[in-house]
């Protein structure tokens, strides 16, 4: 802060604690004439029914506010507060966060560090590996994908087997680590609501569900033209570009007609944020073992 | 009646009136939204039902339409009781009373439509922004206009704190509602992120010193000593804690914004003046709890005193509360939980509550023409069932916040947390059904206290010999 603002903030910090003082001392005493202990000052209001005493202030509440005042001008000394002044400690917040971060580094690493030296698949087996991973992922990760792991509406299911990007322990850290990116194009003007409709009933009959055999045999041709390149010619998906399996009747948004007639014409988005930096790699090793043991019954 | 000639006393009696339906409307929602986080399916999937659109209700319709109506009710009539004559105008008191109406039906219409500038106790938007000021002008011309015109030397301390609260309160509001319409119901906050912050938590928490504190102290320093029948304690104490408590008031805002991207110094400078504040605050407590010395007896049979000495009890405790939540090392726990819920009911239902309630029971009568209320023993089964009902609230968040704070930072020998936070809130479930039940509790005595003012103003005999005017 400027010069201005660092005087600005000290002059009225110290003159509004030091006025408190001036205040009760000027308050404190007595004055020629004045009512003693115990008598009205000799106002009176409301038909006189209303008076006040002069009693003196109770000493105990004069010491706990000199008390306060101290401590405050004590406070200002050592930590920041009076403008630009950081204070004879040399406190910051940031300071105190980057120490206690440190220290928990330096605890609790070498845990993390012992676990990252096994492989996915062996920590998968080992039950204080998983308890470990289990409680990042309640923490980490349950806000979007349920503390049972078992998703929501648009967050996958890590439970079942099906995956968008690929279950291996590899292919699980990468997604933990860099985060994913899944992009569904909306094709409401390339296919027309004709056109969705009868991509729609195909879809549908990928999963071998009841569905308008017309429509969807209309829609196949649409499908194999427009769809095929990342969903494949029989519609299994691609995970290396996270397009989902049609036929396995598992939807990250839903299965109804609507909803896949919504997302056929309106697009998905869907996005897993990347944790490499804010977890580091040898924690994501261990989750990656939690989620992989997860579908490995 | 001459009373009625000499004094304005029709204003009161619409905001006395309002105050206890307001309470009841408030804290019905308070009490559903309660419920709501015991059983949340009683939102029924209904947007204007939710919880996240009826909590700025229940706030603002207790803070504004109760605490509000309290307010104007008491500080019209103290004003005029010490100033020994009428309202500087009676057509803008009216206005008052019905442009503050119109800003609370305006605030039940768009709160729960979405309608919010998502500033907290600021939430209404610009165009109820600008009523809301207008009136207020209104008021500080009626109130400070009666002032002007006293007939008496002295102002009464209760005065002091009614005009520092409707000074402040006009400042607060004109700076913290700075904002950028974009349509009838959006705008947009004048100031950028953590400036905008630090704005709306020096409006935050000076709505709580100012509205909530010092307009409250005034309701005090009249209704105490005139139920007691004795003189204010001290007048040099009521000195040095008023000036004391306006000018370290305005520093603590920073308080709400421990260990965030508010600079350090700020943070600094709202813990200490949060912990001066203690000596100040409790000086209106001393004053009012030595003002009973040598009528103590008299909290026995008067059902108003003990809400008024309780309230002051309560005020005491949240007070001592406060500074110690405002101290780093302890908001570093207490932030974000329950603790601050608790905190802030024991100031709301404790202090605000049971003083606007002792002394909505005394003007009642007067203001009406009636000798007293219609039943002491409901005055004193509402005293019970607030009290209990107030106790089974805050302990319960006490309970529950500390537990929450605790959760939150256990941490296992692998420096993983121990608790998710749907293991906290699972935890919370039996405090949050207390809490509700304490809630219910405190908003049955206000039917109470309904049905006893209903009585009461329905009731066919006048006083005997109203008071006059002797100046």
């Amino acid at each position: 802060m400027s010069n201005f603002w660092h005087w600005w903030v000290t002059i009225i910090t110290v003159g509004n604690i030091l006025a408190c003082y001036w205040l009760i001392r000027w308050a404190a005493k007595a004055r020629p004439g004045e009512a003693a202990a115990g008598e009205v000052t000799g106002h009176k209001w409301d038909d006189g029914t209303l008076e006040e005493f002069n009693n003196p202030m109770p000493r105990w509440w004069l010491w706990l506010f000199y008390a306060t005042i101290i401590f405050s001008l004590g406070y200002l000394a050592l930590y920041p507060g009076l403008g630009n002044f950081a204070g004879k400690l040399g406190w910051t917040s940031t300071n105190q966060y980057e120490a206690e971060i440190k220290q928990a580094n330096a605890e609790y690493s070498p845990i993390f560090s012992a676990f990252a030296k096994q492989s996915v698949e062996d920590l998968a087996q080992d039950p204080k590996a998983v308890k470990i991973g289990q409680r990042l992922f309640l923490n980490y990760c349950s806000s979007c994908h349920g503390s049972d792991a078992g998703g929501a509406r648009g967050f996958p299911n890590l439970t079942d087997g099906d995956w968008l990007y690929g279950g291996s322990p590899d292919a699980i850290k990468t997604t933990i680590l860099d985060g994913r990116n899944g992009v569904m194009p909306p094709w409401k003007d390339a296919l027309g609501e004709q056109g969705v409709a009868e991509v729609t009933q195909y879809v549908i009959s990928l999963s071998g569900r009841k569905h308008d055999a017309a429509q969807a045999e209309a829609g196949k041709s649409r499908f194999e033209m427009m769809c095929s390149a990342c969903h494949g010619m029989d519609g299994k998906g691609n995970q290396a570009m996270g397009a989902p399996n049609l036929t396995d009747n598992i939807w990250l948004y839903g299965g109804s007609p609507g909803t896949i007639a919504q997302t056929i014409s309106n697009g998905r988005s869907g996005r897993m944020p990347a944790h490499r930096d804010f977890l580091g790699e040898d924690k994501v090793h261990l989750l990656a073992a939690y989620i992989y043991s997860l579908s490995q019954h | 009646m001459e009373t009625e000639n000499t004094y304005n006393y029709k204003v009161v009696r619409q905001f006395a009136v309002m105050t206890v339906i307001w309470g009841i409307v408030g804290m019905t929602v308070g009490v559903l939204i309660a419920a709501q986080l015991v059983w949340p399916a009683l939102n029924f999937d209904t947007p204007w039902l939710t919880f996240s659109r009826l909590r700025p209700l229940h706030t603002n319709a207790v803070i504004f339409a109760f605490g509000g109506s309290a307010l104007f009710a008491t500080s019209y009539y103290v004003v005029q009781r010490t100033c020994q004559t009428r309202l500087f105008s009676d057509g803008l008191a009216a206005f008052t009373f019905w442009g503050w109406t119109l800003v609370i039906l305006l605030a039940a219409i768009t709160l729960p439509l979405g309608i919010t500038t998502s500033k907290e106790y600021a939430e209404l938007e610009w165009p109820i922004d600008i009523l809301i000021t207008i009136v207020w002008v209104a008021y500080a011309i009626v109130f400070f206009g009666t002032i002007a015109k006293r007939k008496v030397k002295h102002i009464y301390v209760a005065n002091w704190f009614y005009g520092a609260f409707i000074l402040t309160i006009a400042v607060l509001h004109l700076v913290n509602s700075a904002e950028l319409p974009v349509s009838l119901t959006k705008s947009y906050s004048f100031y950028p992120g953590a400036i905008d912050a630090m704005v709306q938590w020096w409006y935050g928490h000076n709505a709580v010193g100012f509205f909530l504190t010092a307009g409250f102290l005034g309701m005090m320093y009249y209704f105490i000593p005139k139920q007691a029948e004795r003189p204010v304690y001290s007048y040099r104490l009521s000195v040095v804690h008023f000036w004391a408590l306006i000018s370290t008031y305005m520093w603590a805002g920073p308080h709400h914004l421990h260990y965030t991207a508010l600079p350090d110094w700020a943070q600094s400078l709202g813990m200490v003046f949060s912990l001066i504040l203690l000596a100040p605050s409790w000086g209106g407590m001393i004053n009012g709890m030595m003002t009973l010395s040598g009528a103590w007896h008299k909290l026995r049979t008067d059902p108003i005193l003990k809400f008024l000495i309780v309230s002051l009890s309560f005020y005491g405790m949240s007070t001592f509360e406060g500074p110690m939540m405002a101290i780093k090392t302890v908001n570093a726990l207490s932030h974000y939980t329950d603790w601050t819920i608790g905190h802030v009911h024991s100031g709301a239902l404790g202090w605000v509550g049971l003083v606007s309630i002792g002394s909505i029971y005394y003007v009642i009568p007067k203001v009406f023409n009636r000798e007293r209320m219609y039943s002491i023993k409901l005055m004193d089964t509402h005293f019970w069932v607030a009290t209990i009902g107030i106790v089974l609230y805050i302990v319960s968040m006490w309970i529950s916040g500390v537990m929450q704070g605790l959760m939150w930072r256990a941490v296992n020998d692998d420096g993983t947390l121990t608790y998710s936070f749907v293991e906290s809130l699972k935890a919370m479930y039996p405090y949050y059904t207390v809490r509700m039940l304490g809630g219910l509790l405190y908003l049955s005595g206000m039917f109470i206290m309904a049905y006893n003012v209903f009585k009461t103003i329905s009731g066919s005999q006048p006083a005997p010999a109203p008071a006059t005017q002797t100046a």
